[in-house]
């Protein structure tokens, strides 16, 4: 049913969407070539950021150095409740989108995807986003190079994000033991 | 930002590997996520031109408006610098519209064009203003109504029950979202006393 809903969406939209603008009377196939002719300005003007970005990941993940730091912290978080096994994927989570998915999987197929702690990386990978590249992406493509404070807004709003995925799937599968 | 940010992470990891004997995996990697960037954005250039092209239509309809109004008690209170900035209070109803119903493909292109509308209006053109990092936020906090990728993946991995994180993703994504503009705000505040 759910994913019926979600690849019927957007067929759906883009139906909706032409018919609107011919029932309005618009010159639906002018509008739509002046819309991607700016659209691909936009991707040309991104293309640096994303090699940029991509390289620096890319080498950071490759390195092992992650596995470091999960191991360099692991005693503070086990004073917090938050399962070690899932360290791996908060590191990555904000950085890289196809890394921490690939762990995301990794985890739930080692710890089990109806534990808790598959319970908690799959909130975790559902409430949160890649936070880095969105926000490389959000100001390059409109030439801002002063990112200012947004940083330290979108990583707390990530820990909070994270933290309450620990907490509600603790109390989630407790209900359920 | 990303001055200090990148170079740290290509000096960190490359010294790392260095040391640790991963020369040969850092090599390849790098290479592979050179041309995992390319393959993305020749991907990305597809879907940008077409829901360009789509919002493009949507623009020259009313269509526009209507959805506006839908969201504009929220944006009112998100975004008070926009008073009078219909196009662009338009094209951030339309981005959070797409992600709420999971359409990442739209949401992107969507968000880009009301960031290239708020910088027009931007009086200082390389540092972000107020509604753009609060939009920034936004996006980053993924609002969204079915995270259908996460239960494609559980669906796939043998899960009893695939559906049952989406009111935990509601909560926190919720949660992600209020902290993260709660706390913009007050720096953008704090800020702004100095």
């Amino acid at each position: 049913m759910i994913n019926y809903i979600s690849s019927i969406a957007i067929p759906v939209i883009i139906l909706v969407i032409i018919i609107y603008g011919l029932f309005e009377k618009n010159k639906v196939y002018d509008s739509f070539l002046d819309g991607a002719k700016e659209g691909m300005g936009i991707v040309i003007k991104l293309f640096p950021t994303l090699i940029a970005i991509f390289v620096a990941v890319g080498a950071l993940r490759n390195s092992g150095l992650i596995d470091l730091i999960v191991k360099l912290i692991e005693p503070i978080i086990k004073t917090l409740y938050i399962p070690s096994q899932i360290m791996p994927l908060a590191l990555l989570r904000p950085i890289s989108g196809s890394a921490s998915m690939a762990v995301a999987v990794d985890i739930m197929q080692k710890y089990g995807v109806d534990t808790t702690i598959g319970l908690i990386t799959s909130t975790i990978m559902g409430s949160t986003e890649t936070t880095f590249y969105t926000i490389a992406i959000y100001t390059s493509a409109v030439g801002i190079k002063k990112t200012r404070f947004i940083l330290l807004g979108a990583l707390l709003a990530d820990i909070a994000g994270m933290v309450t995925s620990v907490v509600i799937c603790n109390i989630l599968s407790k209900s359920f033991c | 930002m990303l001055n200090i940010i990148w170079p740290i992470f290509i000096i960190v990891s490359f010294v790392y590997a260095i040391l640790t004997g991963r020369v040969n995996e850092i090599n390849d990697g790098i290479f592979k996520s050179v041309s995992d960037a390319v393959e993305l954005s020749i991907t990305f250039l597809g879907t940008m031109c077409l829901w360009s092209g789509l919002m493009e239509i949507v623009k020259n309809t009313t269509l526009m408006s209507k959805l506006t109004k839908l969201l504009s008690p929220i944006i009112k209170i998100l975004f008070p610098e926009l008073k009078n900035n219909q196009k662009a209070k338009s094209e951030i109803s339309m981005n959070m519209i797409a992600n709420i119903l999971g359409l990442g493909n739209a949401a992107t292109p969507l968000g880009l064009k009301a960031m290239k509308t708020m910088q027009d209006e931007n009086l200082k053109k390389d540092t972000l203003s107020d509604s753009m990092a609060i939009f920034i936020v936004l996006n980053t906090a993924s609002l969204q109504l079915i995270p259908t990728n996460v239960i494609a993946i559980r669906t796939s991995l043998g899960s009893a029950n695939p559906t049952q994180i989406i009111v935990p993703v509601w909560i926190a994504t919720l949660v992600a979202a209020t902290v993260g503009i709660i706390a913009t705000k007050i720096i953008i505040k704090k800020v702004r006393e100095k």
